[in-house]
């Protein structure tokens, strides 16, 4: 079964007279324990689509369905990591009380709660953080904990919404390599939105295209690097930059407003 | 920088004090009507020794602390209510806009017609006043809701309930602060008024009492409680604020990370 089914979605935003259209129509799969790259044009209705998904914004038409569920608000077994990780986690707790609010709210007992935040920041490689508050961190250190509390809510999808834009490149790279690192080791299906496509072919199995709002699927592409990846090797191979560039195009056509022709395939090795 | 501002602080209060003694003394001003310095003093130590003082301090702090507590619980529910249900912002605005002003001082009539010199009578004009200072705070203090706080609570399966109490509460917190703190320094100057123009037992009252029988150094004594009293009410809200916004950006300051 599909871990995540998006069809025929559409937005519209009205509102004041003016009506928007964000997303026109749009149709794709995630597989359970895929990581699928979401690129498209900045102001694409990226952010729309995520949060129609998470069950944040209602859809003006079509529907997102779940693990066979149809989402209509958020679901539990989902977890967002946004992009705001300043705004995203509340100053006036410390770390471990952040990671564990959402799990208080699920019901657990306590014993299973303290588990699931010790297991969580640490494999965030924060364990001694959870005394602190957010603000006493630095930027990637905050993110880190917006990635544990989504890790230790267990969720089935984890949606994250361009959650590295913010950081400065090193810390980016480090984020980049844990977020690859937890997904490998255990096995839950990721949905990366981003606009930064190095990092799309970097992290994706597959990358779906985004086209220019209002939005429709441009183009589907597996990235068929080996699954060890590091950010050395990776980002020099000539194969990487075959798929870069080939995403690369997709997008100026994309805001140039052109449909491609190729669908849901691997480019040829040129 | 810190020791230098005290010093300076008592050097001018000092110098006060020195200035009440002499203006007087000097034939200045009457004598009569301000009275130096140590009689003053002379007179609050009597007063301080005397047991019916303190049960009128005694008085006066039941009616601010009950009408603050009062109008805190109530200002806060209030607010969150009228913020978090639907339209009900829009709907109470004009009416919040009009009651707002009116002064508590001319519902004093109402305070008599209704309750005479009760404490009840206090108690209205000090809720009365303080209400809308911490009403009106909360209602700034949930505007100021971080929609990204908030999705992030959505999307974890916050309910209501859940959101208020670790969103909406802790973001509004500050503004709550700010509100408890205005209204309790509204709530001493109402009580005191309500005593002294009502007759309601309390320092107000003894301040009349005092006028009226010419013992002015014990009417100065009995002022100088009050503004006390109000340094203190100050000093105590802003520790108390200070403590529970350890975590705010304007009492934490900058962290260097």
């Amino acid at each position: 079964m599909h871990a995540l089914v998006v069809s025929g979605l559409r937005k519209v935003y009205e509102g004041s007279g003016r009506r928007v259209e964000a997303v026109r129509d749009l149709t794709f799969t995630v597989e359970a324990g895929e990581l699928v790259c979401l690129v498209g044009p900045s102001g694409c209705g990226k952010t729309t689509l995520l949060k129609c998904m998470g069950g944040l914004l209602t859809p003006t038409g079509g529907e997102v369905r779940l693990a066979g569920e149809k989402v209509s608000g958020p679901p539990p077994g989902m977890a967002f990591v946004f992009q705001e990780y300043g705004r995203s986690l509340f100053p006036w707790m410390r770390v471990g009380e952040n990671v564990e609010l959402p799990l208080k709210q699920k019901g657990l007992s306590k014993a299973r709660r303290r588990e699931l935040v010790s297991d969580a920041l640490e494999s965030v490689g924060l364990a001694d953080a959870a005394g602190a508050y957010p603000w006493q961190l630095s930027g990637g250190m905050q993110q880190r904990v917006a990635i544990a509390r989504a890790l230790a809510y267990e969720p089935q999808v984890l949606l994250m919404d361009e959650p590295f834009a913010a950081v400065d490149a090193q810390t980016r790279a480090d984020l980049e390599d844990l977020v690859r690192g937890l997904w490998r080791e255990r096995g839950i299906t990721i949905l990366f939105v981003t606009h930064d496509i190095d990092e799309a072919v970097y992290l994706g199995q597959r990358v779906i295209v985004l086209s220019a709002s209002p939005t429709v699927v441009q183009e589907q592409l597996k990235v068929d690097l080996p699954d060890e990846r590091d950010q050395l090797h990776t980002r020099v191979a000539p194969r990487f930059a075959e798929l870069r560039t080939h995403v690369y195009e997709q997008i100026q056509s994309a805001k140039r407003g052109t449909p491609s022709l190729t669908k849901t395939d691997t480019p040829p090795p040129h | 920088m810190k020791g230098l501002n005290l010093a300076l602080g008592a050097a001018g209060l000092a110098v006060f004090l020195a200035l009440g003694e002499v203006v007087p003394r000097l034939g200045l001003v009457e004598e009569a009507y301000f009275p130096p310095t140590s009689r003053i003093a002379d007179a609050l130590a009597d007063e301080l020794s005397d047991g019916t003082f303190w049960t009128a301090l005694g008085d006066t702090l039941t009616g601010w602390g009950l009408g603050l507590l009062i109008a805190s619980t109530a200002g806060i529910v209030a607010g969150v209510v009228i913020s978090v249900v639907p339209y009900l912002r829009d709907a109470t605005a004009s009416t919040i806009e009009f009651l707002r002003p009116i002064p508590s001082v001319a519902l004093i009539p109402l305070a008599v017609l209704l309750y005479g010199t009760e404490l009840r009578s206090v108690l209205l004009l000090v809720v009365y006043a303080s209400f809308w200072q911490v009403l009106i705070q909360v209602l700034y203090g949930v505007q100021d809701l971080d929609p990204v706080a908030e999705e992030t609570a959505r999307s974890y399966g916050l309910g209501t309930w859940a959101r208020i109490r670790h969103v909406l509460w802790p973001t509004a917190l500050p503004y709550v602060m700010t509100g408890v703190r205005l209204a309790a320094a509204v709530a001493l100057i109402l009580a005191v008024t309500a005593e002294l123009v009502i007759g309601a037992p309390g320092l107000g009252q003894r301040i009349a009492v005092a006028q009226n029988s010419q013992a002015v150094p014990e009417m100065y004594a009995l002022v100088v409680v009050t503004g006390l009293l109000g340094l203190l009410i100050n000093v105590g809200a802003r520790t108390v604020e200070r403590r529970a916004l350890a975590w705010h950006q304007s009492v934490r300051g900058e962290v260097a990370v």
